[in-house]
């Protein structure tokens, strides 16, 4: 046990590293999907909706392990600008890991669309039937996805930044 | 994962970041090459770096300019259309084929649907339309839906999506003169003989006089999964019971305008119009390609009874604001390896996507109804 009292706990870091997986392979799924008419279309299609789902689940999971188990703090001598850019961008992971399924759900529920996850799951509509919200929805989930893979970069870049340049206990705290 | 070494011996000393930076040329370099091939990455998948791959999106704005510009707010193909509403009961030869709800013993199932020409323009006039469609809804209580969307052709005039697209580009009118160019129809056509014999089919076959008397295809294959499990390729058929009829060329060219919504309507009025759903049973060795048709003498299934009972224009229909994805299907019926409709599924979303962002005229056939009240 290297410092216990500065790393996440296993859960969070359980929870960390299986959606990172998840998340990155639904950007790439979803921008795959929209962009292909093979018969891949259809397989990627069912995949993002199960997907979706379990990273719904999993990220309600987190927030709550994260409320009763704070996150150990950021370096001490890491600059303010750095301290308050970590702490937004985290924000932001998880209000588009929430936002990005619920718009999804909402969207294909007001296209009057079957919900169906993991073969034969079928979801309730989260909303009426509406055209003119679909149409919205869609378009938001699109710039969301694109603001999440932008938001995902900076994570990335900001996690190689502790572990190769600072070499600080950031990235040994979430492994 | 590389070096996690000290983490408490360099955090109280450490310089400031832009320090920090200039010392580690290479660590900053590999962590920018990280990022541009995670982004690169995303971008190749996105498609965004292979422009000549077909995408959705390519699909849709080839049919739009092939149209002269996309007609606002309707549908990208089969944009003229009228709403319905009615029932289907399943035969009990059916249940042994596939065991989708819509078959079940006893039901009537819930239906609702659109009659539809295939042209882009929603305004053209009915006697210059060749294909007509019919696109289902299949609700059966408590129990998954089923979509479909089917035509009235002797098959397909392709068989994959890259040569739809092809025929689209070919058939897009040059600027210059207005008329597409018969050079590269011509071109087209030497390159794709299925489509070649497409035209041959309907070019022998007469044109019913109007949606009632009509007969719509599945133009695609699908595979019925049967209750112990059992897969097997098939194409159906909505045959219309009402007698058949066609209509000299003469007669249609007289005609007004909506002439086969405004006969729809008025035989609507009259009482309801059926439709024996036929499945055709592939022998092992058929082309599940759908400019290509199977022998005549394979077996056919009554499959059960299609009732429509009211049609009504799409503003206030049931129609106008659903996607007749024709892979929304309900256990017991399957996609089968025909391409098409994996294409067609994303192509229609792309097209459901516009339409609904976009204010929508009235269509040519609004404010009219007839039969039942649903």
């Amino acid at each position: 046990m290297i410092r216990p009292a500065h790393r996440f706990n296993l859960l969070a870091r359980l929870l960390h590293w299986t959606m990172a997986a998840l998340v990155l392979a639904m950007l790439f799924i979803g921008i795959g999907m929209v962009s292909t008419i093979s018969p891949r279309y259809h397989a990627l299609v069912s995949i993002h909706k199960s997907i979706g789902i379990v990273i719904l689940v999993l990220v309600a999971i987190r927030l709550i392990n994260r409320l009763i188990s704070p996150p150990p703090p950021l370096p001490a001598d890491l600059p303010a600008s750095q301290k308050l850019a970590a702490k937004l961008s985290h924000w932001v992971l998880y209000l588009l890991m929430f936002a990005l399924p619920l718009v999804g759900w909402a969207m294909l529920s007001a296209a009057g669309y079957p919900i169906v996850v993991f073969g034969s799951l079928h979801l309730p509509p989260i909303l009426p039937h509406d055209a003119a919200v679909f149409a919205i929805l869609r378009t938001t989930h699109t710039v969301l996805a694109l603001l999440l893979f932008a938001t995902f970069l900076a994570h990335l870049g900001a996690a190689l930044f502790h572990a190769l340049i600072r070499r600080d206990e950031v990235l040994p705290s979430m492994v | 994962m590389p070096d996690q070494a000290e983490p408490a011996k360099s955090a109280p000393d450490l310089p400031d970041t832009a320090t920090l930076l200039r010392r580690n040329p290479i660590r900053l370099l590999a962590i920018g090459l990280v990022l541009a091939a995670t982004a690169a990455s995303f971008a190749y998948v996105g498609g965004f770096l292979t422009p000549q791959r077909l995408s959705p999106n390519h699909f849709i704005d080839a049919m739009e300019t092939a149209a002269g510009g996309p007609h606002a707010g309707f549908r990208r193909a089969h944009a003229k259309g009228i709403c319905f509403a009615g029932h289907f009961v399943g035969s009990p030869q059916a249940r042994g084929l596939s065991s989708a709800a819509v078959f079940a013993s006893g039901q009537s199932v819930s239906v609702s649907g659109r009659f539809a020409e295939a042209a882009p323009d929603p305004f053209a006039k009915d006697s210059s339309e060749a294909v007509r469609s019919m696109a289902l809804r299949l609700q059966p209580a408590g129990a998954p839906e089923w979509r479909m969307a089917i035509n009235d052709t002797p098959g397909l005039h392709v068989s994959t999506p890259r040569a739809f697209y092809e025929n689209v580009v070919a058939s897009t009118p040059d600027p210059a003169t207005g008329k597409p160019d018969p050079a590269k129809m011509q071109a087209y056509l030497a390159r794709h003989p299925e489509t070649v014999a497409f035209l041959a089919r309907m070019k022998a076959r007469l044109l019913a006089s109007g949606f009632a008397d009509d007969s719509y295809n599945s133009v695609d294959g699908f595979l019925f999964v049967a209750p112990d499990g059992a897969r097997r390729l098939v194409r159906w058929t909505m045959q219309a019971e009402e007698p058949f009829a066609t209509l000299a060329p003469a007669v249609r060219d007289a005609k007004p305008a909506n002439y086969m919504f405004d006969d729809l309507l008025a035989r609507i009025a009259k009482g309801p119009v059926r439709w024996r759903m036929i499945a055709t049973l592939a022998q092992p060795g058929d082309p599940n390609r759908a400019a290509e048709v199977w022998p005549a003498d394979r077996q056919r299934i009554d499959m059960g009874e299609l009732t429509i009972d009211r049609v009504e224009s799409e503003a206030t229909g049931n129609c106008q604001d659903i996607n007749f994805d024709p892979l929304v299907l309900p256990p017991g019926v399957a996609p089968s390896d025909d391409p098409i409709p994996f294409a067609r599924s994303a192509v229609y979303s792309v097209s459901f996507r516009r339409r609904t962002s976009e204010h929508k005229a009235p269509s040519a056939v609004a404010n009219e109804s007839a039969g039942a009240r649903s």
